[in-house]
């Protein structure tokens, strides 16, 4: 057959992404039970990480039920939402429906006989999405621990959010002013004062990346606010 | 090859290993991949996984081209070139989030990014559509190993002086708030350098590197 010809070229480039497509079809329909297992572990890993159990991504799946006593999805108003299951809330979509219908998740976990209650975060990062979880001591206020994650950010510069310098300098941070107004805790560029209890050192070349972040708690942890205030 | 007498590493299919580490570089002689060769030099670490990403799509897809040579039509041999990285691309993705998590997580974007590397596509469309399979699997080891020495150099440089680390440990000394705190360099008051941490500092450091190579290697001096 002559490989120049019009029907040869078009039957070549039909077979050829038949092929590659089938091919990945099967690779990400046999892998996505192993991929999303990954992420299910590493979620439950990150939620542990923030009240201080470090352990690594198999142990999670085991020890999560171990600490974390309840999951509730709370409502706008404070209330509690019994109708869903509070682990599978996918933030990415609860955020995109009208503010009435949606409902956050909050992980409380009991560690050493205290109380920790756990706020998972989702926002905008520069390129792609970030997402995190916040640890709050029992007064709801001050921060015990704080995992960030990406999608995509810049390695070195936006990626540092993943890195324990950056997350630990949310600990010891408080979220509520001395009246009890939510001021929430933001990075700040080119450095913050170490005894402002309401702001950390944001990333040197990751400014956008920082905001998302500053952003990303502000938005989130205000639903909780009222909930916060009932129990 | 049928009929090919030649010995797996006869001196010609050596070369094909040897040559791009210097008389021609992928990087500084033919002028391919600086693009990721400025993105990711800030760490050392990232330029080791990313070099070895490439490796493999560059491998593997050199074969793929290498097999297919006679019977891609060659009107859309771009578009065909394209296609096979793209899917070596995503199925190194694939695997590694399934397989290898915590590794997928540290190339981000960057397997991502492997397509848009000029050096995958310029070794297809210079090299495996005219040579055969084995010829351009060492062309394929060659060129990324060129690469990876150039981007090692870079990122080793800009870790240093950028960040005063070398794969993330702090060889320097300690960067505490005030002299008194700091150890090692940082005691005499010494600071980094914030910008080698930008993309054109990466570029000078290349530049840098081509001027060298080209003061040493009489080959490379065009009239």
């Amino acid at each position: 057959m002559d490989r120049n010809s019009n029907l040869y070229t078009f039957i070549f480039a039909v077979v050829m992404v038949i092929v590659v497509a089938s091919a990945l079809a099967f690779t990400a329909t046999t892998l996505k039970p192993l991929q999303a297992e990954n992420v299910r572990k590493e979620k439950m890993q990150n939620i542990l990480s923030t009240i201080g159990v470090n352990v690594d991504r198999d142990e999670a799946g085991n020890l999560f039920t171990d600490y974390v006593k309840q999951e509730v999805a709370v409502n706008a108003d404070g209330t509690e939402n019994t109708e869903v299951d509070a682990f599978s809330i996918d933030l990415m979509k609860e955020t995109k429906k009208p503010a009435e219908e949606q409902a956050f998740p909050l992980y409380i976990a009991e560690k050493e006989g205290k109380k920790y209650y756990v706020v998972p975060l989702w926002g905008a990062g520069l390129w792609k999405e970030i997402w995190g979880y916040v640890a709050l001591e029992e007064d709801k206020n001050t921060i015990i621990g704080a995992s960030f994650d990406h999608a995509g950010e810049t390695p070195g510069l936006g990626a540092e959010i993943n890195q324990s310098w950056y997350e630990d300098q949310y600990i010891g941070k408080t979220i509520l002013d001395e009246n009890g107004n939510f001021v929430s805790v933001t990075a700040v560029k080119g450095g913050a004062d170490p005894k402002d209890l309401h702001a950390v050192d944001g990333i040197s070349g990751g400014t956008i990346t920082s905001e998302g972040v500053n952003k990303m708690l502000d938005e989130r942890l205000k639903n909780y606010l009222p909930y916060f205030q009932n129990n | 090859m049928a009929g090919d007498k030649e010995a797996l590493f006869s001196q010609k299919n050596r070369k094909l290993l040897t040559d791009p580490l210097n008389d021609d570089n992928p990087i500084t002689v033919q002028v391919l991949g600086i693009c990721s060769a400025l993105a990711i030099t800030v760490q050392l670490k990232t330029a080791i996984v990313m070099s070895l990403a490439v490796m493999f799509v560059l491998v593997f897809g050199n074969l793929i081209v290498s097999l297919l040579r006679n019977l891609i039509p060659n009107r859309i041999r771009i578009i065909v070139q394209l296609l096979i990285v793209a899917f070596l691309v995503i199925l190194v993705d694939q695997v590694l989030k399934a397989y290898a998590y915590d590794v997928s997580k540290q190339l981000s974007v960057f397997v991502g990014l492997i397509i848009t590397n000029c050096i995958i596509m310029g070794r297809f469309e210079a090299f495996a559509l005219g040579h055969g399979p084995w010829k351009s699997i060492l062309d394929g080891i060659g060129n990324t190993i060129g690469y990876a020495i150039i981007l090692i150099i870079v990122a080793f440089f800009r870790e240093l002086l950028g960040s005063g680390k070398l794969m993330g440990y702090e060889v320097l000394g300690h960067k505490g708030k005030t002299i008194a705190e700091s150890t090692g360099l940082y005691h005499f008051g010494y600071e980094n350098n914030g910008f080698m941490l930008l993309s054109p500092m990466a570029l000078i450091t290349v530049g840098v590197l081509i001027w060298l190579q080209r003061a040493r290697n009489r080959k490379l001096i065009e009239d």
